[in-house]
C-alpha cells in the first residue's frame, strides 16, 4: 500500500499532477529522439545555445501580449528558427564552422533578449519563462506539447535516412543527393520546436535537460540507433514521473527535480551501462580467444 | 557506344578561393574507359574528382558529365571523411548504395536485400553484416565501401586513393572489382599513387601537377621525362600571383 501511496496517489488525486505528467511525457517523446541525433551529430551543446537564442522571441512576445503562452511561444519559435537557419547557412557557405557561427548568433540573440527583459523591469511572471511552469499547464499548452511531439516523431521518421547519412558520411550524401542542407535545416527547426515545448514546462534554462540527459544515458545502453532512441524516450518518461513525485513528496520545485532525476539516471548509466560504462571499463574480464 | 564521351573538360580551372588547384585542363574521358589519375601530393587530383562529382564548382571553364545524371556517379572519397564512431552496422553502410534507387522513402524489398548480401559477399565480408563499422579494420572498411559502390550500379565510378594504406591481398581483391566494372563497360577514374598498379591495370592515365602534364595511353604518359616534369611542380603559394591571363 505504501508504494501505492508513493507512486500512484499523487497522480490519482491531483489534476495538476496528471497534467504535468502528460506534458512531460510529450516532451520526452519528442525531445529525447532529437537529443539522440544531436548527440550523434556532435551537436550536444547546440541545444543549450539554441535555448538561449529563444529568449528574445519569448521576451518580445511577453512585451507585446503580456504573459500569454501563444505569444511567447510564437516569439520564441521565430527567434530560434532565425538563429538556427542563419547559423546553419553561414556554416555551409563560409569558412566559419557550425559551432562558431552558432555562438555568434546566439550571443547576439541572448543580449537582445536580456535587453528586452530589462525594458519591463524585474517581473515575477517572467521568472516563469526562465524556470517553467510544469505544474500549471493548461489545455492549450498540453495540446501544443502533444502536437510538437507528434510533428517531431513523424519528421524524424521521414528524415531518418538523410539524417543518419549526414552524420556518417556527408560526402557520400552530397554526391548522391541534395537533401543534406534541407535536412539539416529541418532538423534544427525540430530542435527549436522541442526547446519551445520544453520551456513551457521546464523553462528556457532546463529545457535542454530533457533532450540531452536521456540521450547521453541511452548511449551507454545500446549501440543501435533505434534501440538508443527507445531507451532515451524511456529514460525521459521515467525521469519525468519520478521527478514529479519527488517534487510532490519533498516539496521541491518540479522542473529542476525532473532534470535532477534525469541527471541521476545519466550518472547511473555512466557507471553501469553495458556500452562502455565505467564499471565495465574497470573490470573488462579476461580477453577472448578470438 | 565505345566512342561516346563520359566526361568532357572544357578548359577547366578548379580551386579554392581564387587559387587554382587544377589549372586549364582540357580533354575527354571516353565512356567505358579505365583511367588512372597520377601526380604528386597537392597536384589537384582529389580536387579534380570533386569537380566531376559537382561538389566543387569550377572557377572557370566547364565540366560536362554526359550520359550520366549526377545521381548515376559513384564517388569514393578519401576514407578520412567518414565518421567511423557512428553506431551503424556494416549492412546499413552497404545498403546506402541503394540511395539512387530507394531515395528518401523508397522501400528496400527482398530483391534489394539479396543484392546487398551479394555485394557484401563479393567483397568478402560475409559474416560481418551486423558488426558496427567502428570495429572494422582499414582494409575491411574499404571492402565495405566497395560493396556500397557495387550497389550504386553507376555508369561512372570515381575512386580517390582507394588503395592507400591497404594491404596487398585486399588491394588485389578490390582491383578485381575494378576490372569487373571495366568489363561491364562502366567508366572508372581512379586517383592512385602506386605506379605498378597503374601500369598493370589501367590502360589510360592522366598525369597532373596542377597543370596537366600528359594524358593518354599509360605507357606513353608514365615516362621518366613526364614524371620528372610532374615532380618539379611548385607547391608553395605565390603571394604576388596576379589574375591568370590564359
Amino acid at each position: 500500500m505504501i508504494i501505492h501511496d508513493l507512486l500512484v496517489v499523487p497522480f490519482a488525486e491531483y489534476a495538476f499532477m496528471r497534467r504535468a505528467l502528460v506534458g512531460t511525457v510529450a516532451i520526452a517523446l519528442g525531445g529525447a529522439p532529437v537529443g539522440v541525433f544531436l548527440m550523434l551529430r556532435r551537436m550536444s551543446l547546440t541545444g543549450d545555445a539554441m535555448a538561449h537564442a529563444i529568449l528574445p522571441g519569448a521576451a518580445a512576445g511577453y512585451l507585446v501580449a503580456g504573459l500569454s503562452l501563444p505569444a511567447m511561444t510564437i516569439g520564441g519559435l521565430i527567434a530560434g528558427v532565425i538563429v538556427a537557419v542563419l547559423a546553419g547557412v553561414v556554416a555551409r557557405l563560409t569558412a566559419l564552422k557550425e559551432d562558431a557561427s552558432l555562438a555568434a548568433f546566439y550571443l547576439l540573440s541572448l543580449a537582445l533578449g536580456v535587453t528586452l527583459v530589462s525594458l519591463r523591469g524585474s517581473n515575477v511572471d517572467l521568472l516563469h519563462v526562465l524556470f517553467g511552469t510544469v505544474l500549471a499547464l493548461d489545455d492549450a499548452a498540453l495540446i501544443l506539447l502533444a502536437s510538437i511531439a507528434t510533428v517531431t516523431l513523424v519528421s524524424l521518421a521521414l528524415l531518418y535516412r538523410p539524417l543518419v547519412l549526414e552524420c556518417v558520411d556527408p560526402t557520400f550524401l552530397r554526391s548522391v543527393s541534395r537533401a543534406g542542407t534541407p535536412t539539416h535545416l529541418i532538423f534544427l527547426t525540430l530542435v527549436v520546436l522541442n526547446l519551445v515545448s520544453g520551456f513551457q514546462a521546464l523553462g528556457t534554462l532546463l529545457a535542454v535537460g530533457m533532450m540531452m540527459l536521456p540521450a547521453a544515458s541511452a548511449r551507454f545502453w545500446s549501440g543501435d540507433i533505434t534501440l538508443m532512441t527507445a531507451v532515451a524516450i524511456l529514460v525521459g518518461i521515467v525521469s519525468a514521473a519520478l521527478g514529479l513525485l519527488a517534487s510532490y513528496h519533498a516539496e521541491l520545485p518540479a522542473g529542476p527535480s525532473i532534470i535532477l532525476v534525469a541527471g541521476c539516471v545519466y550518472l547511473a548509466s555512466l557507471l553501469l551501462g553495458p556500452q562502455g560504462g565505467l564499471v565495465w571499463l574497470a573490470r573488462p574480464g579476461r580477453h577472448l580467444e578470438a | 557506344m565505345r566512342d561516346a564521351t563520359a566526361i568532357r573538360f572544357d578548359d577547366v580551372t578548379l580551386g579554392y578561393g581564387r587559387r587554382p588547384a587544377v589549372h586549364h585542363l582540357a580533354g575527354e574521358v571516353p565512356a567505358g574507359s579505365l583511367t588512372a589519375v597520377v601526380g604528386p601530393n597537392g597536384a589537384g587530383k582529389s580536387t579534380l574528382l570533386k569537380g566531376v562529382v559537382g561538389t566543387l564548382p569550377p572557377l572557370s571553364g566547364r565540366i560536362e558529365v554526359t550520359g550520366a545524371a549526377r545521381a548515376r556517379i559513384a564517388y569514393l572519397p578519401q576514407a578520412a571523411e567518414l565518421d567511423r564512431s557512428f553506431p551503424l552496422p556494416v549492412y546499413d553502410l552497404v545498403a546506402m548504395g541503394l540511395w539512387t534507387r530507394a531515395g528518401l522513402f523508397g522501400a528496400i524489398g527482398r530483391a534489394d536485400r539479396a543484392r546487398i548480401e551479394e555485394a557484401i559477399a563479393a567483397v568478402g565480408l560475409t559474416g560481418f553484416e551486423r558488426r558496427p563499422i567502428a570495429t572494422l579494420s582499414g582494409g575491411q572498411m574499404q571492402r565495405a565501401l566497395f560493396a556500397r559502390l557495387l550497389l550504386q550500379d553507376a555508369s561512372l565510378i570515381l575512386l580517390d586513393e582507394p588503395f592507400t594504406a591497404i594491404d596487398a591481398k585486399t588491394t588485389a581483391d578490390l582491383l578485381d572489382l575494378v576490372r569487373r566494372w571495366h568489363r561491364e563497360a562502366r567508366t572508372v577514374v581512379a586517383v592512385l599513387h602506386d605506379l605498378d598498379v597503374v601500369r598493370r591495370v589501367f590502360p589510360e592515365t592522366l598525369l597532373i601537377a596542377r597543370e596537366p602534364v600528359a594524358w593518354g595511353k599509360t605507357d606513353e604518359v608514365l615516362t621518366a621525362g613526364n614524371l620528372l616534369k610532374a615532380r618539379r611542380m611548385v607547391e608553395a603559394h605565390d603571394p604576388h600571383a596576379v589574375a591568370c591571363g590564359r
